[in-house]
């Protein structure tokens, strides 16, 4: 994949005339024009490119988790509107429009289930759900996460996607990232695992909290990661940014993430560091060089 | 009364004070009476406008030039500081300043976001905006008091920290993350006091306390006004009702549990007596941290977490079941 990426292209709406939508994509980063039946097989990576197409939340947990199974927590959890925040429209409208277009509650799930047979924590942020910000149901979510984690002694992963904090919920959004971490702080203590996976885009207040707070941090390819969104940083410097800053390859020079990893190989590679963390064997017929 | 009709009544008795005092003096006339009965009137007008003040109106009190800043608070409620320097892996970041310090004759470590005076100071705090070097430093310092045992008092006054190309490379998220993290596992009393702007994660960096004080006029906030207009508004111009719609002052965040004490600030605000601000400063933090330092270090942790455990506003809706998978 280019170290080098060019601006994303929707399809114009000439392209889309051109080809029958619900059958053919063209990919944003090649251009080829793909079948989407096997761009879905293969986890939406370009199989012509490697490039990684935002997926949801749901499809993580079918990728990550043995036969797909898991157990829901949260469910239940919706924002109280606690500022009674209106700026064009009322917040809860615009929550409420969010639930019923996504069919969840807020912007994460929350799970519990087994990967390679090792029983887990999981927590998968979704970005179409108001730009997968975090609030105190987020917070709250991921919190509860944590306990179970710690009450079960289950390493927990995080699927990291968001544009930061729900700027709805004020004050109390940016708590969200004290009262993570201060759970992450009794996590980290009792030597439990916590794997944290950066997906495109991870910014904010989720970078800066939790997603930043893993003992191991796994991008995927191309993803988009940092503190400030790139245009704020363009505001404020006033130059243009150099290609390729901020993207997951960018953060791997830094020394911020331990290494990128193809969504293909997603499993495979949380598995085996978790095997290491645990201190388990690998199983014997999965041995396999890497 | 409403403001405007306020600030006019303010105005108009301002008005008959002067006269009244010129015609005395071209006079030589007595009418200490009348003045004192008038001015008795003009204090309890302003105490009364500035209680009701818009939340606009805070925001250009904690952004107010002559605001006292944190090196004003160093100078009056500390004594003796021994400032240190660096975060021992980059540089030193003069936008957030801390060192061992003295509050009534107790050590503590004191760090806090430090603004400039004018454009030169600016320049080299850069605008009270840290890199991660400040807040690895800051980290570095609290972990010193930590292992003295003694407390850690932080000011909080930062527009943000710092978007710049270089804080991205060196880990900014990473940075502010990390702190949150380790000041909720430090064994030691932590007292964050928001003495004018609270900027977002830049802020709360240096804000994981189980008290937190906040002075009157101070604000804090996950976003700028400016920034959540510009957002949410689509338009810069909405900043005032940005301000207003988020809940930023001192009385709201205390109202949201956020704070625990609203610290009064001389009427009119800090910068009209950075002296008399000081003081009030210092008996509060003379008295939270005494509170503080009488609880073990277990314990501290213990009221740390649970404090921030609790923040949030969420309701359970039974409607829906718990939910399993199986595709
Ligand atoms: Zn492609």
């Amino acid at each position: 994949m280019a170290w080098f990426r060019k601006p994303k292209q929707k399809l114009s709406a000439s392209d889309r005339r051109d080809l029958p939508s619900d059958v053919f994509d063209k990919c944003p980063e090649c251009g080829e024009i793909l079948y989407r039946a096997r761009l879905e097989q293969n986890l939406f990576v370009c199989p012509e490119c490697g490039y990684h197409n935002r997926i949801g939340a749901e499809d993580y947990l079918r990728l990550l988790l043995d036969g797909g199974e898991y157990r829901e927590f949260g469910l239940e959890l919706r924002s109280a509107d606690p500022l009674e925040f209106v700026d064009l429209k009322p917040y809860p409208e615009r929550l409420a429009a969010a639930e019923r277009q996504h069919g969840e509650g807020d912007a994460v799930r929350t799970v519990t289930g087994r990967l390679e047979d090792i029983a887990i924590a999981l927590a998968v942020m979704d970005f179409s759900f108001i730009g997968g910000s975090m609030g105190s149901v987020v917070g709250e979510k991921i919190a509860r996460l944590i306990r179970v984690a710690l009450q079960e002694q289950r390493p927990l992963i995080i699927v990291s996607t968001s544009g930061g904090a729900r700027m709805m919920e004020g004050i109390l959004s940016l708590m969200q990232m004290a009262k993570t971490s201060a759970l992450l702080a009794q996590l980290h203590e009792a030597a439990i695992p916590f794997v944290s996976v950066l997906t495109d885009p991870t910014t904010g207040g989720v970078t800066a909290s939790y997603a930043m707070l893993g003992d191991v941090h796994v991008a995927e390819p191309g993803a988009l990661i940092g503190f400030a969104g790139p245009r704020v940083i363009e505001q404020t410097i006033k130059q243009e940014l150099p290609g390729g800053f901020q993207r997951s390859e960018f953060l791997l020079e830094h020394g911020m993430v331990d290494m990128i990893v193809d969504r293909r190989a997603l499993k495979a590679s949380i598995a085996k560091l978790l095997r290491h963390m645990l201190n388990r064997p690998e199983p014997a017929a999965a041995v396999s060089p890497g | 009364m409403s403001p405007a009709a306020l600030e006019k009544e303010i105005a108009e008795l301002e008005r008959q004070i002067a006269s009244l005092k010129q015609m005395a003096d071209e006079h030589e006339l007595d009418v200490g009476a009348e003045l004192r009965k008038l001015e008795v009137k003009l204090e309890r007008r302003r105490r009364e406008s500035y209680q009701n003040l818009s939340a606009v109106e805070r925001v250009q009190l904690a952004r107010h030039s002559k605001r006292p800043l944190t090196q004003a608070y160093l100078e009056r409620a500390i004594t003796a500081i021994k400032e240190l320097h660096g975060d021992r892996a980059f540089r030193d970041d003069e936008a957030l300043v801390g060192g061992w310090a003295r509050l009534n004759g107790e050590s503590v470590m004191l760090i806090g976001h430090q603004k400039g005076r004018d454009m030169k100071e600016n320049l080299r705090r850069n605008f009270g905006m840290p890199h991660p070097e400040g807040y690895r430093k800051a980290l570095r310092l609290m972990q010193l008091a930590e292992k003295f045992g003694r407390p850690v008092v932080t000011l909080i006054d930062t527009p943000g920290a710092y978007p710049g190309i270089g804080a991205e490379e060196r880990g900014q998220a990473e940075a502010i993350a990390r702190n949150l993290r380790e000041m909720a596992r430090l064994r030691v009393p932590i007292l964050a006091v928001v003495i004018g702007e609270g900027g977002s994660g830049g802020a709360l960096a240096l804000g994981v306390a189980a008290r937190i004080l906040m002075l009157e006029n101070a604000i804090y906030s996950v976003l700028s006004p400016e920034g959540c207009a510009a957002d949410l508004w689509k338009t810069a111009s909405a900043k005032d009702l940005a301000a207003e719609a988020l809940k930023l002052t001192a009385r709201d965040l205390q109202r949201l549990g956020v704070i625990d004490e609203v610290v009064p600030e001389p009427v009119g605000g800090a910068q009209l007596d950075w002296d008399a601000a000081a003081a009030q400063l210092q008996a509060a933090m003379t008295r939270h941290l005494q509170a503080l330092t009488a609880v073990d270090p277990d314990t501290l942790r213990q009221q740390r977490w649970q404090k921030y455990e609790a923040l949030g506003a969420w309701v359970e809706r039974q409607s829906k079941p718990r939910r399993s998978g199986k595709h």
